[in-house]
């Protein structure tokens, strides 16, 4: 559950992307600088709040530039999200050998771990979803409050219709613009909340390059489940699954059959890029993207 | 101004504006972490230039990013975007590597010839799986080349770190020395500078020649212009995505082995500093034209070279670069604001254009 925390919140953001019609790649690169600044906002305020507060508002900012970059001046979306990727990487590390590397002894700490009250107490089922820190609560809620808007509201229509077919969004008196400005900023803001995950809820730190790819596993993710936040979840769940696995294998020691070698950890770790790799070249037969996914809009 | 020396002014203008503004915006981010960009640059360019070996070192760290800038931007003009040139220059070392130090008592030439070889075929094959994925259950290569980036990043360190091509007589992990048949020559005496560069300025032509010259080239640009268009030609589309993502991991897995055979001489578990990445900002600097890649490839040396001694000099990382490379493909990519800023009353050149024609993510 904890590691498919910053997973599905950014497969969610990357699933309101989608639907507007927005490849949003730039995931990984949001998530990461979400990560830093959440960590210096909490680090400079002592307020750990604050610093959820700040990576938010930092995912906005970088969607918004992704945004711009792809809706506005029409980018290939691929290359503006690579875009993003690099800068974020290039930021990070700047700022982090400036004046983060001495100072990262001391972090603020980690978000508290909440036990809802009754709810947790019921056996099995308790444990497992009542006691969590809270932006894995947050996680749960932005599930369903993402599949209502996106199935159930006005809103939600008017973002899909944008992703399946601008043109006739436009003809019906739709702001294609305005509709993806907001579908990919959303993202962003998702997806910057996964990224403080990262450094205030894991481990209360931030250390170079920590998402370390999650970002691209969140968009197999979201293309695994459909373009759909429950699908999404899922096979957020999956993958993490999968990684847990992977450690619990290493912790167990488990040894190859018949020679006897131990398994090593490398191949562990490759579980989860196979899987996406798997997943990518086999659902796509099954699944079907919006049609105008990627595809830049010109307002005739 | 003619049509011909307009298209010749923005061809060699908006590259150049591009770096211009990546050091800007770097410098910015230099200042804003709290030290002196004008110190840090200067740093840069000593190290690039000045100092004794920078400039043979630069055009020794020239060399990786032609081949790799060849292999990205030739996957560019078929519409496919080789993310996984890092893994490919990977697999592509360990399998030039193996050559070097499995073999003993051939002459040189066979023996280096032998190993770069295995290491375009390694490069070879570790892009032809997202090659096949794409032609043939249209998985998009963006997402495939980038995990198998990472599954290449954890076999070779599975490999040198533990696994059997570990060298048991040395402390740090690593594999063993190369033959000494198998480096390759010495340029200069007293640098660094070894023939790889004379095999990269090579092939600079013979790419050029593939693309505008042969028919396998003509299929790659048609295919890059339309599939549709393409497929209704009778160009077999699947054959011709296959044949270019092997040719440009080929390219991916020769700069690996030649960095291996001419620099280091044996490998470490994380070899590379991102040269596959940046890569990616070289052919789209060149604008995937395969003569414009020695001076981008050339400017990506000197920045990859300066940045070591920058960040042994002001503290400053040498991530620096990432954010140059970032702002100069933004500017590139995006004509529109390239006008936008200069008022410019005609988009001087097309939109980089990749394929989001027909198969997204």
């Amino acid at each position: 559950m904890n590691e498919a925390t910053p997973l599905t919140l950014a497969a969610l953001g990357g699933v309101i992307s989608e639907r507007s019609g927005v490849v949003n790649i730039a995931l990984e690169g949001m998530m990461l600088m979400s990560a830093f600044t959440g960590y210096v906002a909490a680090f400079q305020t002592h307020n750990l709040w604050l610093g959820v507060l700040a990576g938010v508002l930092t995912g906005v900012v970088i969607s918004a530039l992704h945004a711009a970059l792809s809706i506005s001046l029409m980018v290939d979306q691929i290359v503006s999200g690579f875009v993003i990727n690099i800068l974020a990487l290039g930021i990070t590390g700047v700022f982090f050998k400036g004046f983060l590397q001495e100072a990262s002894v001391a972090g603020p700490g980690v978000l508290p771990t909440w036990h809802i009250p009754l709810l947790s107490s019921i056996p099995v089922i308790g444990p497992i979803l009542f006691v969590h820190q809270p932006i894995t609560y947050a996680m749960l809620i932005a599930i369903v409050l993402v599949q209502f808007l996106l199935f159930r509201t006005v809103w939600g229509l008017r973002t899909r219709a944008v992703g399946e077919h601008p043109l006739a969004a436009d003809t019906v008196g739709i702001n294609v613009y305005r509709v993806r400005y907001l579908a990919v900023i959303l993202s962003g803001g998702l997806a910057g909340l996964g990224g403080t995950y990262f450094s205030l809820q894991q481990i209360g730190q931030f250390l170079p390059n920590m998402t370390g790819g999650r970002g691209f596993i969140a968009l197999a993710a979201m293309i695994f489940g459909k373009w759909k936040p429950l699908g999404a979840f899922y096979a957020c769940l999956l993958f993490a699954g999968a990684e847990a696995f992977a450690g619990q294998i290493q912790i167990w020691g488990w040894h190859i059959p018949v020679v006897g070698w131990p398994i090593p950890f490398q191949f562990l770790g490759m579980l989860p890029y196979l899987l996406t790799i798997i997943v990518v070249a086999g659902a796509m037969g099954r699944a079907v993207a919006p049609a105008a996914d990627g595809k830049p809009y010109r307002k005739a | 101004m003619n049509q011909r020396s307009r298209r010749i002014a923005s061809a060699v203008l908006l590259p150049v504006i591009s770096v211009v503004a990546g050091f800007v915006v770097a410098g910015l981010a230099v200042a804003l972490s709290g030290a002196d960009p004008w110190q840090s640059f200067y740093a840069l360019f000593q190290g690039a230039f000045i100092n004794p070996h920078a400039f043979p070192d630069t055009l020794v760290a020239t060399t990786p990013y032609i081949f790799l800038g060849l292999g990205v931007a030739l996957g560019f003009r078929a519409g496919l975007f080789n993310i996984g040139a890092e893994g490919q220059f990977y697999i592509g070392a360990l399998f030039g590597v193996f050559i070097g130090y499995s073999l003993h008592g051939l002459p040189a030439v066979v023996h280096i010839l032998l190993a770069l070889l295995a290491g375009i075929l390694g490069g070879f094959l570790w892009a032809a799986v997202p090659g096949i994925l794409k032609a043939r259950f249209g998985a998009h290569e963006v997402i495939t080349t980038i995990m198998l980036n990472y599954v290449a990043f954890a076999l070779v360190n599975f490999l040198i770190n533990n696994g059997p091509m570990v060298d048991k007589t040395s402390s740090a992990p690593r594999t063993p020395y190369i033959d000494p048949a198998a480096q390759l020559p010495i340029l200069v005496s007293g640098t660094r500078l070894h023939a790889g560069l004379l095999l990269a300025l090579l092939s600079i032509p013979v790419v050029w020649f593939l693309l505008d010259r042969t028919t396998i080239g003509f299929r790659i640009r048609t295919v890059g212009f339309s599939a549709t268009a393409a497929r209704a030609a009778g160009i077999s589309v699947a054959w011709t995505i296959l044949a270019t993502m092997g040719i440009s991991g080929g390219l991916a897995g020769l700069a690996g082995a030649d960095e291996v055979l001419g620099v280091a001489h044996y490998m470490p578990p994380s070899f590379s500093t991102g040269y596959g990445f940046d890569a990616i900002a070289v052919a789209l600097l060149a604008r995937s034209n395969p003569w414009a890649m020695l001076p981008a490839a050339f400017l990506f040396g000197a920045l990859s070279s300066g940045s070591r001694f920058m960040q042994f000099q002001t503290q400053v990382s040498a991530d620096v670069i990432s954010v140059v490379e970032a702002t100069v493909i933004m500017f590139i990519a995006a004509p529109v604001l390239f006008q936008w800023i200069f008022r410019l009353r005609r988009t001087p050149a097309p939109p980089v254009k990749l394929a989001s024609e027909e198969g997204v993510l």
